[in-house]
């Protein structure tokens, strides 16, 4: 019954992300407001991380697997993936790989430059 | 193939069965193989599609019958949740990096693909269709609608970025020196989404967080900043 419990919880967060997603005029899909608020739920104490955890990490282990039919659906979509396939292929793959470097560098430099700055402000002071 | 499909139209969850049938296939070759090219993802939507092609099932009938797996993807969302909450602290204490590492990300997605575009000549629709292509796909086919682009083409676009960056990712990290595993989440999450976020979580318990973070970070920023880029071209 643990599971049982666990389980409405979890759809409640994704139902309300759902009225949210509904309500709201932007361009944000449902599972982010739900996302949102559970955080919020969970830091305000309004739900317990035992409440949700088992549950809540059977669904992020099997993410993976989620995705097979939606990626099965480029089959039908071959002829127009072929007129671009080019600009498309270089999207998917440099562009893609851009992306992460510039995303990771840029985490990666700032993260570790400043605990250095704040050793140093303090040394001078 | 006709008894084939009759015999198919009584079974109500073929499609659930033949999505974990054919993702345990990748998962024991991924495991005999050992490379990252072998990807269980990858492997189970090709083995998919050569099932449905051999048994000339139109993919519509795949996609009603595996159903089930995909509604799981709104809770699997929510429960990124989790591993955020668990790295709080950490998220909290580099905050500054982590937002200045996915808006950076963000814009080089959007300048990169607007440069490409014009080098193409493409038209307006063919690139606001490519132009949101790293964010998750809910965020990404709204935009794409919404500044006239082919909607359904933009989803596979998405998709086949997020498996690109789940095969890249350990590659990239390597190639650019990124051991930080805060840096390599958000790298790996503001590229490909919840696609590549599952192949974050593998790595760790803070790659998958700040990836997940990362999701939906870069989505909104994405939603933001794209009508712009489309009045470029």
């Amino acid at each position: 019954m643990r599971y049982l419990f666990q389980f409405i919880r979890m759809m409640a967060f994704c139902f309300l992300g759902e009225m949210m997603h509904w309500l709201l005029p932007f361009p944000i899909p449902a599972s982010i407001y739900g996302l949102v608020l559970l955080i919020a739920a969970l830091k305000l104490g309004i739900v317990c991380l035992d409440e949700i955890r088992e549950v809540g990490n059977f669904l992020t282990g099997i993410f993976p697997i989620l995705f097979v039919p939606a990626a099965a659906g480029v089959m039908n979509l071959w002829g127009q993936l072929r007129e671009l396939a080019v600009p498309i292929g270089l999207a998917v793959i440099p562009i893609t790989a851009a992306v992460m470097a510039a995303a990771g560098r840029v985490t990666q430099v700032v993260a570790e430059r400043r605990p250095e700055q704040r050793t140093k402000s303090k040394m001078r002071q | 193939m006709k008894l084939l499909r009759e015999f198919l139209s009584f079974s109500s969850l073929w499609g659930v069965l033949l999505t974990l049938a054919a993702f345990g296939a990748g998962v024991l070759i991924n495991r005999i193989a050992r490379k990252s090219i072998f990807n269980p993802l990858l492997l189970g939507s090709v083995f998919v599609i050569l099932v449905l092609s051999a048994g000339k099932i139109p993919y519509e009938e795949y996609k009603a019958s595996a159903a089930p797996v995909s509604y799981l993807l709104l809770p699997a969302t929510v429960s990124l949740a989790i591993p955020l909450y668990e790295k709080w602290e950490l998220l909290q204490k580099n905050r500054a990096a982590i937002f200045a590492g996915i808006a950076a990300g963000t814009f080089v997605s959007l300048f990169c693909i607007w440069v490409m575009a014009a080098v193409f000549r493409l038209t307006h629709e063919q690139f606001v269709t490519i132009l949101p292509k790293s964010v998750t796909t809910a965020v990404a086919m709204d935009v794409s609608t919404e500044l006239g682009g082919i909607t359904a083409l933009t989803g596979a676009i998405v998709i086949l970025t997020g498996i690109a960056g789940n095969l890249m990712a350990e590659a990239v990290c390597r190639w650019f020196r990124i051991t930080n595993p805060i840096a390599k989440g958000v790298g790996i999450g503001t590229a490909s989404h919840a696609v590549g976020t599952s192949r974050a979580l593998q790595m760790g318990e803070t790659e998958g967080a700040m990836s997940g973070l990362s999701i939906a970070a870069a989505g909104v920023l994405t939603a933001v900043l794209c009508p712009f880029f489309a009045q470029l071209i």
